[in-house]
């Protein structure tokens, strides 16, 4: 009977460590399980970064299996994560399609510091378009740049990456799943 | 003088006419009150213990602006709600739909509930059962009852 006074106790350091594991190993809060994986990518037509007289849309990417990465130059992880996009392009694995995007809120010129930032830093993009007001990013539910979207030839999004697509992301999900799917 | 008046009465007039314009809300108050309530019922992915309705984040602010353009077009709150969690799921909603991912979240108190219940039954019931119920001796009964007389 006085062994069950310890009860309590035992659930409490139970409590603990079930909390401590989710907090040091678990996935991270911010990161949402977007409900459009799996589903077909949201159809977009945006002008272009580099000659806004042209526009590349979704469709124009059918057969492909590539990769739409959202960035802005006010977005510091996209600073961290662009020279590692820059040595993924040099492997010519996947096409990698950007979308420079800002807010309603923010007047700064984005379009000239964007093409002054790929210039500065090299270009990882086959194509980068240019998303004004941020109307494709909010279509594609993108809430904290960067992220990026992997789609199938019959443009289904397979897999999304929130925040920098690290090297580890890149070869053990994204590059084995383009494999598999450009079979 | 009363020509002074006048006159200065009169420019007042057009002074406050003049202000009206400004005055004016930016949006029209039906469609501002139909987005406060649908916006306060999401959740903003940027800060995320915070409604839509109250975020400054500019994320927030451009959602605000994409639903009172749905509003504008005639879209149903329904369809609103719908166009959020095609986007951003379940999560946005502060009030989760009941279905299978969420029972969990919606009976789980209840089931702890049950559970905590029939423990402190159980655990009532045998404390009862431990206290031994010792009639009292003959000599214990008499010492009891002149206890009592004494006052």
């Amino acid at each position: 009977m006085k062994r069950l006074v310890f009860i309590p106790l035992v659930i409490f350091f139970v409590m603990v460590a079930a909390f401590l594991v989710v907090l040091v190993r678990g996935r991270d809060p911010h990161e949402i399980p977007s409900p459009l994986v799996n589903k077909a990518a949201p159809s977009f037509q945006l002008p272009q970064l580099h000659d806004p007289t042209k526009t590349l849309s979704a469709n124009d990417m059918r057969g492909k299996v590539w990769l739409l990465n959202f960035w802005g130059t006010w977005c510091i992880a996209c600073r961290e994560e662009h020279p590692m996009l820059v040595e993924y392009a040099k492997q010519n694995a996947i096409p990698i399609v950007g979308v420079d995007y800002k807010y309603s809120s923010d007047t700064s010129d984005e379009r000239t510091a964007a093409i002054s930032w790929l210039t500065e830093f090299g270009n990882p993009y086959a194509i980068t378009v240019y998303d004004d007001e941020g109307r494709i990013s909010i279509d594609y539910g993108v809430y904290g740049a960067p992220e990026t979207f992997l789609i199938d030839k019959t443009g289904v999004i397979r897999f999304k990456q929130i925040g920098p697509v690290t090297p580890d992301v890149w070869t053990n999900k994204i590059l084995p799943l383009a494999k598999e799917l450009n079979r | 003088m009363k020509r002074l008046t006048f006159i200065v009465l009169a420019s007042l007039c057009f002074a406050t006419a003049l202000l009206a314009q400004f005055a004016q809300p930016l949006e029209d108050p039906a469609i501002e009150a139909r987005m406060k309530n649908l916006t306060r019922q999401l959740r903003c992915l940027v800060c995320q213990n915070e409604t839509l309705a109250d975020s400054q984040a500019p994320l927030a602010e451009d959602l605000r602006r994409e639903i009172r353009e749905q509003i504008k077009a005639g879209r149903t709150d329904q369809e609103i709600m719908a166009y959020a969690t095609q986007r951003y799921g379940d999560f946005v909603l502060y009030n989760p739909p009941v279905k299978a991912t969420t029972y969990l979240l919606w009976f789980g108190p209840f089931v702890l509930l049950l559970l905590g219940t029939a423990v402190l039954y159980r655990y009532l019931k045998r404390r009862r059962e431990l206290i031994e119920v010792v009639p009292l001796t003959a000599e214990e009964r008499r010492r009891a009852e002149r206890l009592l007389n004494e006052t």
